[in-house]
């Protein structure tokens, strides 16, 4: 149990009468790319929220990277990346300088900022764009690059909250580029999304309906357990189960 | 028909909604036709009178009475030397004086003129004026009352006031307003700097960014406030060099310590734009309330315009929380009175105390935010 990245029981959060997360438990093994899915409103960023420190739980407990949320959120806050919906780079700043400050803040000593901020400007192809300032990048590079910020102090774990909302097809395949190269690398993914289809590229989904998990396994696994053709069928079926199938 | 109505019900709904700006919207009348109201009253009631009595007799006790019963008058001290009078009128603890001559009844028993002098703290000239005359009519009222001759043909008793102004002779409102005015924009400059630059992080989500970090709420308002004060002293230093070049307002005291009080009140502006912005969500909103919460309270409260002794007890204990009404003080103190921290150093404990509370609060908001 010790080894899984995060490990969350009965994790509960009402914002007073209603219940946004309702005693969900799951665990995410190290390495492993977890899907979050669920309609707007079920739960999964309020879920997200308290398990990166955002949110006070009401009820229950996780681990995260080993530490208790509760009683660790220090060693829980080192130990993990971020990225939100809402974009969360500084766009009056260089890609170069976004990385410098995030590096700085998570600690990284002056040569390993460098030495790493050549690397991710290399790996993102942004070597001729390095020192323009971000908000003249296209939506969709801006995006690559919160997500490689979000790893700069190469966090056991990074949380992406939908990511590649608003990005083209073509970006989005690039972006799932980089999240494999990062689970790859043994970096363990939880990522919430809205696109079916990238739910098929997740080793795990769990599926969010009213604050609980509805269903949760492989892909492969849920489709034949409830007898669908795709994931975007299951999701249907168990956002709206008052209609026929 | 129903469509007006309908459209009446749903900006009734829009003002149901934002409570707090309906509130504003309602209470901001009543607060400022209160404040206004009583602020602009600018009759004096409490006069701190110190009294130089070389060599008491009939006549100066008789007048000193006079001004005792006159209601507007409170007595401070009583003292023997003119000298003594200087560190009175420094620290602020008298804002007039008489002074008497010995000899003071058997000049008026001989009709010959009797010398007193009168002197005001004109660091304010319109409280000044209004003391001044004051004075002269219980100076006035007391020669009425004597009776007209002893002996005739002896000419009537008369007394020559002599009136000299303290600090401000010349009675330059320059003198007055600047300090005040300094106080006035330095704050609202500064609050509006961290309020905004904060909400501008939260409608960005870089907030966000930053609170999912590792770096303590604490490290996130020194990472703000430290690059905002610089730019605030470069403020403080721009404007008394405009003060002493445009207005020719004098700066008698010392320069360092002005530095370090305008350093201080900055620190207090920057912390309450950080209170303001953890209660904002949007930079519109940061700005609004800045400039409400700044621009009423220190051009009514802080004694730039309107001198808080003659405000009713209840608004004068509010203007104890206006930190520019005591960096007023403090920046008049400096540059028209001369005086340094022997005198000032209860306003810069006030100014001091004022950071620490807004400063511990912004850090408690931040905490607060993580629900």
């Amino acid at each position: 149990m010790s080894d899984s990245a995060i490990h969350a029981h009965e994790l509960t959060r009402r914002f007073g009468d209603f219940t946004a997360v309702d005693r969900i438990s799951f665990e995410v093994e190290t390495g492993e790319v977890f899907g979050f899915l669920g309609a707007n409103g079920a739960g999964k960023t309020t879920a997200i929220r308290m398990l990166i420190g955002l949110l006070q739980p009401s009820g229950g407990a996780a681990r995260v990277a080993g530490h208790d949320l509760a009683t660790e959120s220090e060693a829980v806050k080192r130990s993990i990346g971020y990225m939100s919906q809402r974009f969360s780079l500084y766009e009056d700043l260089t890609p170069r300088e976004n990385i410098r400050l995030y590096g700085g803040i998570y600690g990284l000593t002056r040569d390993e900022i460098r030495q790493r901020t050549e690397q991710m400007l290399a790996r993102l192809g942004f070597s001729e764009v390095a020192d323009i300032a971000v908000r003249s990048l296209p939506l969709g590079w801006r995006q690559k690059l919160a997500f490689s910020v979000a790893l700069v102090h190469q966090p056991r774990i990074v949380f992406l909250d939908e990511p590649t909302s608003g990005v083209d097809p073509i970006t989005r395949r690039q972006f799932w580029e980089l999240i494999y190269d990062a689970a790859s690398a043994g970096t363990t993914v939880l990522v919430t999304t809205h696109y079916m289809d990238e739910a098929e590229y997740c080793d795990r989904i769990s599926i969010m309906v009213a604050g609980r998990i509805a269903a949760m396994g492989t892909p492969v696994a849920l489709k034949t357990q409830f007898a669908v053709d795709s994931i975007d069928e299951l999701f249907v079926r168990l956002a709206r189960p008052e209609q026929p199938a | 028909m129903t469509s007006l109505r309908g459209l009446i019900h749903k900006e009734w709904l829009h003002i149901r909604r934002d409570r707090r700006t309906a509130a504003v919207l309602v209470a901001l009348p009543v607060v400022q036709v209160l404040l206004f109201g009583y602020a602009i009253r600018t009759d004096v009631d409490d006069v701190r009178l110190a009294v130089v009595d070389p060599a008491p007799d009939s006549a100066t006790i008789a007048l000193r009475n006079r001004f005792a019963s006159a209601g507007v008058f409170r007595n401070v001290a009583v003292v023997r030397r003119t000298e003594e009078l200087e560190p009175l009128f420094g620290s602020g603890v008298a804002q007039q004086a008489i002074v008497f001559y010995p000899g003071f009844a058997q000049d008026l028993g001989q009709g010959v003129p009797a010398k007193l002098l009168i002197i005001t703290d004109a660091t304010e000239p319109n409280t000044a004026s209004l003391l001044q005359s004051y004075a002269q009519a219980v100076v006035d009222g007391y020669v009425r009352s004597l009776p007209a001759s002893h002996a005739r043909p002896a000419p009537a008793p008369r007394i020559v006031p002599q009136v000299r102004m303290r600090f401000n002779p010349t009675h330059e409102s320059s003198n007055l307003f600047v300090p005040g005015l300094i106080a006035f924009v330095l704050t609202i400059i500064s609050s509006l700097m961290t309020a905004i630059s904060l909400t501008r992080e939260k409608e960005t989500g870089t907030m966000e960014a930053l609170l999912v970090s590792p770096l303590r709420p604490w490290e996130i308002i020194v990472g703000k406030v430290t690059p905002y004060l610089a730019i605030g002293f470069v403020s403080v230093v721009a404007v008394l060099i405009e003060a002493r070049l445009v207005f020719h307002v004098p700066l008698r005291g010392s320069v360092v310590l002005l530095l370090f009080e305008g350093g201080l009140y900055i620190l207090v502006s920057l912390a309450f734009g950080i209170l303001i912005s953890a209660r904002t969500s949007s930079q519109r909103l940061a700005m609004m309330g800045t400039l409400l919460a700044t621009m009423l309270p220190n051009v009514l409260l802080s004694g730039f315009i309107f001198p808080v002794e003659s405000m009713p007890r209840a608004l004068q204990l509010l203007a104890y929380a206006i930190p520019g009404r005591w960096f007023v003080t403090i920046a008049r103190g400096i540059m028209l009175k001369g005086v340094g921290l022997e005198y000032l150093w209860p306003q810069t404990l006030f100014l001091a105390s004022i950071a620490a509370v807004l400063l511990t609060a912004s850090v408690r908001s931040f905490n607060e935010r993580l629900e």
